[in-house]
């Protein structure tokens, strides 16, 4: 629960360091250009053997082999979506920290819009109800609340 | 002994706990006033017995005492005081009895502030609230004792994770945890009313301040860890989607939307039934929280295997009450309808819409976060889903509240005109999209973020302003006219101005942060000097050090402007031997128009080192909007028809004078 990233690892005893933070100064290419590309295709890659971390923030040895894997495929001329192709073949769906719009992930994109348009459509109900409804008659006083009332009044 | 004292408290704490939670409730069941009076010390007293618990914890942590299991696999005898007092709740026995410990206070504060609550309501508040401290009390007596003992105890310990060896070990998880279990008042509340079967504007005004309570502590809470976060790990990072965050941001939008909800039962008595959901909800997803973390389910399935019977035990406590509310919620709830009239625009409408927004935004981060649980347990797929889906899918509910939120907290109750509340908001409107296009053409690139974000923030915080400025007549009454009117101007609408204007200031930070941030990565020898962002920094020497449990290199690098030494910087890298761990500890410059961020890295094979510098613009407006926030709910808190707790004999008092209210 506290603090967020670092207090969830040590109670879960999950032993990923994240103390250094990770892309090194001799993997940047020098095209600015593709460099930046780069970052971008990083932080969506989900580091394998770290806690929810991007291989662009990851310390581990394999996040850095990921993300020169993925300098090596742009220097190549690989297109991002070419790089993503790349590194999900090798490590499937996992890695990806954006799940592709399929069928399968289809309930999960969908779910903020549905439940969005369902909501909607029970508080406009509500609503119009609220608005078209006579006004009601005052509750009854509770036995309770009589005599306190009585108890008030006598004093 | 005073280990064995302090389980032994523990155990005791749990017998009354059970007493409290039968006895009353039979009591308030059966019309029977010295039954249901029992709650009221025996709340007292469970307070105080796991309180005692809690202290012979903490001194077993303090002097270092490794005949203790808890102690020995998670402090050290050189580890800095302060960090043995947090230490505490730096593990998972530890933080489950200061959540145990919470509870009971809240319980206790009801107990000695509820004197003018019905008998009957307070009984039953007390007793579902002694039933949930019997669960985790007996939660953590029979899975997770922190008083055991070892047979054979260590000469030293095995020193606490490295990374919550900080201040902000001591600060964000009693608020954070005051935050989540806050919360359970609201769900006792709620299920007091299920069972009574009445909720009424009374209730409300009773709820209300707690809930008001508990999201402040959350919002200060989740701001210190976002801030923690922030400076420790080295890249100045603030959110990051984790699962343990989202399971902390749940309940705080939930909580939120419980707020905006029980103003309606308050003032207009509708919306009954749904605020009872809301406060049920908002609980039951405190103690996901709770759940998640401990049970390490979201992690991996088989993290869940690792440790089945404290997982189990959770899922129990959760399956219990969240199901039993529901259940006792779909039974119940058909009984609280309300007749309360309102047209299709009005502050009621609103705030519906503000509700639908804050819980279907829940319900996206909910989705999120068990989507890879869900298609692990059911597709037998690993999925991943992080920071890009949740930006994409969650944004747009906060910017549309965003939107909305100036002219729907203008809106009057029960019969509004759009017309009429935008009317003081056309300036204000102007201003920030002319505010948003400035930015837009300040900026060299095209994205929309940082002008639409400033847009927003500009509607916010002006918006707020416009709101009080048109309830005190401001510029068009006399100055001393307004100055009346302001105040008397209600508290709890000053706190509400202010609650909003410090969304507006954070969403402005988190615009600017995320549109403008730049960094700079790159090995550096001393004496090599770079320019960023109108600086100049020059690195002049790493130092090697020891501390109190660790081992550090620390560089010193000086900031330079138009070539004048303007300050310095001590990035530092240091190595807990006890646990093999390295740290980054990063040297910020903090500003308020931006943060100079420096991390030191490895050191390179040719003698020089890394450095990692980020820009990060306006950062601080996150926290500090947060701050804003939470202060906009102190004030409202003040509110007299609020406050919390006002004891009875007060009010009585008041009234004896003959002050008129209102």
């Amino acid at each position: 629960m506290p603090g967020p990233r670092a207090f969830a690892l040590a109670l879960a005893l999950s032993v990923a360091p994240l103390a250094a933070p990770a892309v090194q100064p001799d993997e940047i290419l020098t095209d600015p250009g593709l460099e930046a590309r780069a970052r971008a295709i990083t932080a969506e890659l989900r580091c394998v053997v770290c806690q929810a971390e991007s291989i662009d923030d990851s310390n581990a040895e394999i996040a850095r082999d990921l993300r020169l894997l993925v300098r090596e495929r742009l220097t190549e001329g690989d297109s991002d979506a070419e790089v993503l192709a790349f590194v999900t073949d090798r490590y499937g769906e996992f890695v990806l920290f954006r799940p592709p719009f399929t069928w399968r992930n289809a309930v999960l994109w969908l779910s903020g819009p549905l439940f969005l348009l369902l909501g909607a459509g029970l508080a406009f109900a509500y609503v119009r109800r609220r608005s078209t409804a006579p006004a009601p008659p005052r509750p009854p006083l509770t036995p309770e609340e009589r005599a306190r009332l009585e108890a008030l009044t006598n004093e | 002994m005073i280990v064995e004292l302090g389980h032994f408290a523990l155990i005791l704490a749990l017998l009354v706990a059970l007493l409290q939670a039968v006895v009353p409730m039979v009591g308030a069941a059966r019309g029977w006033a010295d039954w249901m009076r029992v709650a009221v010390p025996a709340a007292g007293v469970q307070f105080a017995l796991t309180l005692a618990a809690f202290l012979a914890l903490m001194h077993a942590f303090v002097v270092s005492d490794f005949s203790v299991r808890l102690v020995a696999d998670n402090s050290h005898s050189l580890k800095p005081m302060i960090y043995k007092v947090a230490g505490t709740w730096g593990n998972h026995e530890g933080s489950m009895l200061l959540w145990v410990l919470i509870l009971t206070l809240f319980g206790a504060m009801v107990a000695f502030w509820g004197g003018n609550l019905p008998p009957g309501l307070r009984a039953r508040v007390l007793a579902v609230q002694a039933t949930i401290a019997a669960a985790f009390l007996g939660f953590i007596l029979l899975t997770s004792n922190p008083f055991a003992r070892l047979v054979d105890p260590p000469f030293d310990g095995n020193d606490l994770n490295p990374l919550l060896q900080d201040p902000g070990l001591a600060f964000h998880p009693p608020f954070l945890y005051l935050g989540y279990v806050g919360l359970s008042m609201a769900y006792s509340f709620a299920i007091a009313a299920l069972i009574e079967g009445r909720v009424d504007a009374a209730w409300a005004r009773w709820v209300r301040p707690w809930t008001l309570l508990a999201w402040m502590f959350l919002t200060i809470g989740i701001a210190m860890g976002s801030f923690w976060a922030y400076y420790e790990l080295g890249w100045g990072g603030w959110w990051f989607w984790d699962p343990v965050e989202n399971v902390s941001f749940m309940p705080w939008l939930l909580s939120t939307a419980l707020l905006h909800s029980a103003i309606v039962v308050e003032k207009r008595d509708a919306l009954k039934s749904w605020t009872i959901l809301l406060a049920i909800l908002a609980f039951s997803f405190s103690l996901i929280g709770a759940f998640v973390v401990r049970s390490g389910v979201i992690t991996s399935v088989h993290a869940f295997a690792s440790d089945p019977e404290r997982g189990v035990f959770l899922l129990m406590i959760l399956g219990a009450f969240i199901g039993g509310s529901l259940t006792l919620y779909a039974w119940r709830a058909p009984v609280l309808r309300s007749g309360a009239v309102f047209s299709v625009v009005s502050r009621e409408s609103g705030l519906v819409v503000n509700n639908l927004l804050l819980v279907v935004a829940t319900l996206v981060v909910f989705f999120g976060t068990i989507w890879p649980l869900l298609a692990e347990m059911l597709a037998g797929r690993k999925v991943s889903v992080g920071p890009p889906f949740f930006d994409l899918a969650f944004t747009p509910f906060i910017v549309a509240l965003a939107v909305i939120l100036p002219p729907f907290s203008i809106l009057p109750w029960k019969r509004g005109s759009l017309a009429r509340a935008m009317s003081p908001l056309w300036g204000v409107l102007a201003l920030s999209v002319a505010l948003g296009a400035l930015a837009w053409s300040l900026q060299t690139g095209g994205a929309m973020l940082a002008p639409v974000g400033i847009t927003l923030a500009a509607w916010l915080v002006l918006g707020a302003f416009a709101d009080i400025a048109s309830r005190i007549r401001l510029s068009r009454a006399a100055p001393a006219e307004s100055l009346r009117r302001a105040l008397n101007l209600p508290r709890a609408d000053w706190g509400k101005a202010i609650a909003h204007a410090g969304l507006g200031v954070s969403i402005f930070g988190i615009a600017c942060i995320t549109a403008w941030a730049s960094e700079d990565i790159r090995a550096m020898k001393p004496g090599d000097s770079f320019p960023v962002a109108g600086y100049v920094l020059r690195l002049d020497g790493v130092e090697h050090s020891t501390g109190a449990n660790y081992s550090a290199d620390t560089a010193t690098i000086a900031i330079l402007r138009d070539g004048a030494e303007i300050g310095t910087l001590h990035p530092e890298k240091r190595f807990y031997p006890v646990q093999r761990m390295p740290t980054t500890e990063a040297a910020i410059d903090r500003g308020l128009t931006r943060d100079l961020y420096v991390a030191l890295g490895d050191p390179q094979e040719d003698g020089g080192w890394a450095v990692r510098t980020y820009v990060k613009p306006f950062a601080n407006w996150i926290w500090i909007g947060a701050l804003i926030m939470a202060a906009g709910g102190a004030t409202s808190l003040t509110d007299r028809r609020y406050r919390v707790g006002a004891p009875a004999r007060r009010a009585q008092r008041a009234a004896a004078a003959a002050t008129p209210a209102e």
